[in-house]
């Protein structure tokens, strides 16, 4: 067996060895903590790119090609820069170190997730990326709204697993095999596969956050730390996203007929329940949180097309979703930690005292609202158009209406921002020369991709490998 | 011709320059960087215009820098390259020509302002984006210039962003055209799944050849009587009649003039509204020959914006405001132009006469405002009530201003008459219902016009005191006046036109003299009226009160949409959501934390027994959906 093809896993198991054994020294008690862990995360990255064997290991659980070391690359890339996002505010944490364990652990778990071609590495993936999460986001030791979110995560989702161990055991009953190649061709559509695709999908909704398996969102990104709600809004949602791809094409392929019917109702109700409840929201990480549901409304809408260019559309958007997602989480990272507010009005006249962070935080909403020129015109136009499919246009309308009353959400606060002089604005700010160059690239980018719509084509290339 | 690219980056370049080092520019050198800049251009323009019409045959359609920007697959590409031909070339001319005049305006105009650089970087974004859309070789790349040009009129309509009321104006044009937009983008998705592509020489052999019915090569589908395409054409036609401000989308360009008034000229003569007629010029053959029930809608949708917005204008009292609801009168004219060509038997004369009048409106509007720009300025109010008898304090104003009335009132022989009288002719050979009512509005255009001209010009004893004009004021408005006097001896039918052949245009005499004839009768009565101060309107105002009412609070069209966007949307969807949220959604958590609380010590503090709901809510959705895909599958519940 090649032990290379696990590469980007044996890179991840290396850095947290390196902080377990750190940690017996204090590691993250030395000034160099951050620095070395931001080295670390940029080591990680560079080791993705270098070329490896495509192949399968551990008896056809696991395995390896261009388009899973891709979407690893991606996510990879996502983790550094949530990780600079988020030094200011783990200045003040005293277990930084197991931040990062704990960080890498659910990583790993996504990264096996994404490799797998069984249901129990599948499975087991998705337990590992969640369950460090729920230690995460309850990581204010002293904020009460912390423990609350950490609470509230690992009880639904161990309910939601529940269901989904449920859809497991019946998809096991009809197939007599777990493996994707199986499942796939034993998949009719008789109501026991029915309920099997049902009781399995509704756990995987329920990692995306999809309406109406969404309840938790709002809570656990307020109540968790703003880096920790970054990760939650950003790798982890775009992971369910990529594996979607095997469940929803490959697995169920057969079924498209019916689940084509449930994803376009699901995406809908996501994309308007997350645009409506975002409307009235005063705070601003649960008014990012529903604007996040509302965003996985549209992905799904890509999914309908069920063609190649689902696949294009959604890498595209992706990665634009991933950049402003990550841009907009950061500025209120800044800002709550320099304040300790999460309120909308600790934005009022934000660009008058720090133009700077106003016109990313700006940049970064214009693109989730898909205002062009920024790429996350480009990112809705091509999911949108991924999604047409005969029977189906009336989805279309509805994501366009919805589009339109997003406006009013990401433009809230941008008017906040850049008219209102609030009277108790905000005095001082944290200048991370590091957190800044970050963000910069991250804004240039969102608006440089508009030019590179390339990897749409990658995608409808390596469509063959999701099939 | 490949100096064409120039016309692109030079304001391009403008724009980044000023954007990044305008607030380290001292002075005006910033406004001087925009005018050179913008000056070249217009340069460029009258060359590429020059080597087109003069120098060659001036049929010719060119395409250059095609560059393929995305594959979707081998039938359908989107490319990105730029298309000249005679539509373009005129548009380009007449853009950068105002954008010229505009720039060299506002060096003197917006002086000792705070934000002097970004003023000019704007306007550079504002006339590249312009530019951009009119040059398209592609639809959707006019879609994104389109949205360009949205983005950069919100930055400069808001350009005094610190009056809640220019934020505002700012908001509203931008919602209201991005509403609009959305029709526009899904009828270019539909259009390129139909006709299989985007580029607009091909779509208009495509879809506008004469076997294009029959050959089959395009299959009409059908959807509730009407063909898919004819649903497209509808959606972008939506799409233009937001930017142009047709009713009953209009409701933006008014509120717009909380912008610098060199930008409304801008707005109003050369750029953003005209970009709607622009839109259905350029697909026109497609209109033409496969959906003119389309252009049914358009003329009658054009007619009632001119008819509404000339009767609006007659009883406002703020100058831009009169001006802004001229603008949409006028661009009224332009569409119905286009529209009625669809009832006369395979007669075009309707779109050249309304791209004539887009020529020719845009000198008179620029002029119009930017006369208004220095009233203001000398007056230091937009109300006509605070001016009247300038007539000798600003002496080139006062005739620069008269020209450019007695243009869009449509008398001989200034440019306006003809393109006015143009419109016409094509539309009595077409539609006699909407002749009538066109000419009704021209009469009313002449009266409000001259209304707005006595009542700040006449009207009191003129005053004597000299307002300084200066000469950055008042060279644009030279030239601007020798535009208006000269563009009509133009034969512009030779210049533009459907197809190859060239079109005549042709005054009968008996025809011009109806609208002629309304127009100096309507002079009579304004001069009767409001040359000095008397008390006839208001004696007509309580005659009509509850009409005038009515007019005065522009059909409350506003109000209107206020009621739907707040009222509606916000008090009948945001509010309840926000309280279900807020009560029951927190409340039943509550309560169940309550519950719980009772009975477990453990989680007492943390208060999460709302997760027992969660749960609730989870296991519904599973089961509904389940429920759904069985019955979707045909299998019967029930039994």
């Amino acid at each position: 067996m090649d032990f290379t093809l696990l590469r980007f896993e044996w890179v991840l198991i290396g850095i947290i060895v390196v902080l377990l054994v750190g940690k017996l020294t204090d590691i993250d008690k030395k000034p160099y903590f951050i620095p070395l862990i931001n080295l670390l995360l940029v080591v990680n990255i560079l080791l993705g790119f270098v070329p490896m064997p495509h192949g399968e290991a551990f008896g056809n659980f696991f395995r390896t090609n261009s388009l899973i070391a891709f979407e690893k690359n991606i996510l990879n890339i996502a983790l550094l820069l949530i990780s600079v996002m988020g030094n200011e505010w783990l200045k003040k944490t005293t277990v930084q170190a197991e931040h990062y364990i704990l960080l890498l652990t659910s990583m790993l778990g996504i990264f096996l997730m994404l490799s797998s071609t069984h249901i129990l590495p599948f499975y087991l993936g998705l337990e590992m990326s969640t369950i460090p999460l729920a230690a995460l986001a309850n990581f204010e030791m002293s904020s009460q709204k912390s423990s609350e979110a950490g609470i509230k995560l690992i009880l639904s989702s161990a309910f939601s697993t529940a269901i989904m161990l449920f859809g497991i055991s019946l998809l096991y009953g009809v197939s007599g095999s777990l493996y994707f190649n199986d499942l796939a061709n034993a998949m009719q559509s008789q109501p026991l596969h029915l309920a099997a695709f049902i009781f399995f999908i509704s756990g995987v909704f329920f990692k995306m956050s999809v309406v109406p398996f969404h309840l938790w969102t709002a809570d656990v990104y307020e109540g968790a730390p703003t880096a920790v709600t970054n990760y939650l809004a950003s790798i982890s949602k775009a992971a369910i996203v990529f594996v979607l791809f095997n469940v929803l094409f490959k697995i169920f392929g057969h079924l498209q007929e019916g689940w084509t019917l449930i994803v376009s109702l699901l995406a809908i109700l996501s994309m308007t329940i997350g645009n409506l409840f975002a409307l009235r929201q005063e705070n601003i990480k649960r008014l990012l949180a529903f604007s996040s549901i509302s965003q996985v409304g549209y992905i799904l809408v890509a999914y309908i097309g069920f063609s190649p260019h689902s696949l294009g559309a959604v890498f595209y958007f992706i990665i634009v979703y991933l950049l402003s997602n990550i841009t907009a989480f950061g500025v209120v990272s800044i800002v709550e930690s320099t304040t300790g507010r999460v309120t909308l009005d600790a934005y009022k006249g934000l660009y008058h005292r720090f133009p700077t962070y106003a016109l990313f935080m700006a940049i970064a909403l214009f693109s989730l609202a898909g205002i062009p020129p920024t790429a996350g015109f480009f990112g809705k136009l091509f999911l949108l158009t991924a999604g047409i499919q005969p029977m189906y246009y009336w989805v279309l309308v509805v994501a366009a209406i919805n589009l339109i009353l997003s406006l009013y959400n990401y433009l809230r606060i941008v008017r906040i921002m850049f008219i209102e002089n609030g009277e108790n604005r905000i005095e001082s700010i944290s200048t991370n020369r590091l957190i800044l160059v970050t963000m910069a690239t991250c804004v240039l980018l969102i608006l440089a991709f508009s030019f590179f719509p390339q990897v749409y084509q990658w995608g409808i290339a390596w469509y063959g490998f999701v099939r | 011709m490949n100096l064409s690219i120039l016309v692109l980056i030079l304001p391009f370049l403008t724009f980044v320059g000023l954007a990044f080092f305008g607030k380290r520019l001292s002075g005006i050198t910033a406004g001087i960087i925009g005018s050179i800049s913008t000056g070249i251009i217009s340069l460029i323009a009258a060359f590429i215009a020059f080597n087109y019409w003069v120098m060659s045959d001036g049929k010719s359609t060119m395409i250059l820098f095609n560059f393929p920007w995305l594959t979707f697959n081998e039938h359908l590409a989107i490319n990105m390259g730029l298309l000249l031909d005679s539509l373009s070339i005129m548009m380009v001319a007449v853009v950068t020509f105002v954008s010229f005049m505009v720039h060299l305006y506002s060096i003197e105009y917006l002086k000792g302002e705070e934000r002097y650089g970004s003023y000019f970087a704007y306007l550079s974004l504002f006339t590249f984006s312009m530019l951009g859309l009119v040059l398209s070789v592609n639809i959707f790349q006019i879609y994104v210039f389109w949205e360009l040009v949205g983005v950069s009129s919100f930055l400069l309509i808001g350009f005094y962003y610190q009056r809640p009321s220019a934020v505002a104006a700012a908001k509203k044009a931008f919602i209201v055209t991005r509403f609009a937009d959305l029709g526009f983008l899904v009828g270019i998705l539909i259009l390129s799944f139909e006709a299989k592509t985007l580029d607009i020489p091909m779509l208009i052999e495509r879809l506008s050849s004469p076997d294009t019915l029959t050959s089959g090569n395009i299959k009409m589908h059908m959807v509730g009587g009407l063909s898919v395409i004819s649903i497209a054409m509808f959606l972008i036609f939506i799409g233009g009649a937001g930017k142009s401000a047709m009713f009953p989308l209009h409701i933006w360009l008014p509120d717009a003039m909380e912008g610098p008034t060199p930008v409304s000229a801008l707005i109003h003569a050369a750029t953003m509204v005209v970009a709607g007629v622009y839109l259905v010029a350029r697909l026109f053959p497609v209109y033409f020959v496969l959906t003119p029930e389309v252009l049914h809608i358009i003329s009658w949708v054009g007619i009632i914006s001119a008819l509404l917005a000339a009767l609006i204008a007659c009883t406002q009292t703020d100058i831009k405001r009169v001006l802004a609801y001229s603008t949409i009168s006028q661009i009224g004219y332009m569409m119905f132009s286009l529209g009625i060509t669809a009832y006369s038997h395979g007669e075009t004369l309707g779109y050249t006469a309304s791209l004539f009048h887009l020529f020719t409106h845009a000198f008179f509007k620029a002029l119009l405002f930017l006369a208004a720009g220095v009233i203001i300025h000398a007056v230091h109010s937009n109300e006509v009530a605070q001016m009247g008898g300038l007539r000798k304090s600003l002496p080139t104003t006062h005739i620069a201003f008269l020209l450019a009335t007695l243009a869009i009132s449509g008398i001989p022989p200034l440019s306006g008459f003809f393109s006015k009288e143009a419109i016409l002719t094509a539309t009595h050979h077409a539609n006699p219902v909407i002749f009538w009512l066109a000419v009704i509005g021209s009469s009313l255009t002449t009266f409000y016009m001259f209304r707005l001209y006595y009542l700040i010009f006449w009207n009191k004893p003129a005053e004597h005191h000299r307002h300084h004009e200066h000469a950055l004021f008042s060279i644009p408005l030279i030239i601007l006046t020798l535009g208006t006097l000269l563009n009509g001896f133009i034969p512009f039918g030779q210049f533009i036109s459907v197809g190859l052949e060239k079109v005549q245009i042709s005054f009968e005499l008996g025809m011009a003299a109806v609208p002629v004839g309304g127009s100096l009768l309507a002079i009579l009565l304004a001069t009767l009226w409001y040359a000095k101060s008397t008390s006839y309107p208001d004696k007509f105002v309580s005659l009509l009160k509850n009409f005038y009412r009515w007019t005065y609070r522009k059909f409350y069209f506003d109000e209107l949409y206020q009621f739907v966007t707040h009222k509606i949307i916000f008090n009948l969807i945001g509010r309840p959501i926000a309280w279900f949220d807020r009560n029951i959604v927190d409340g039943t958590m509550n309560a169940m934390a309550w519950g719980s609380m009772y009975f477990s010590q453990a989680i007492k503090r943390i208060q999460s027994g709302n997760v027992q709901s969660y749960t609730m809510y989870f296991l519904g959705g599973v089961i509904i959906l389940l429920s759904i895909l069985l019955y979707a599958y045909g299998y019967n519940l029930i039994n």
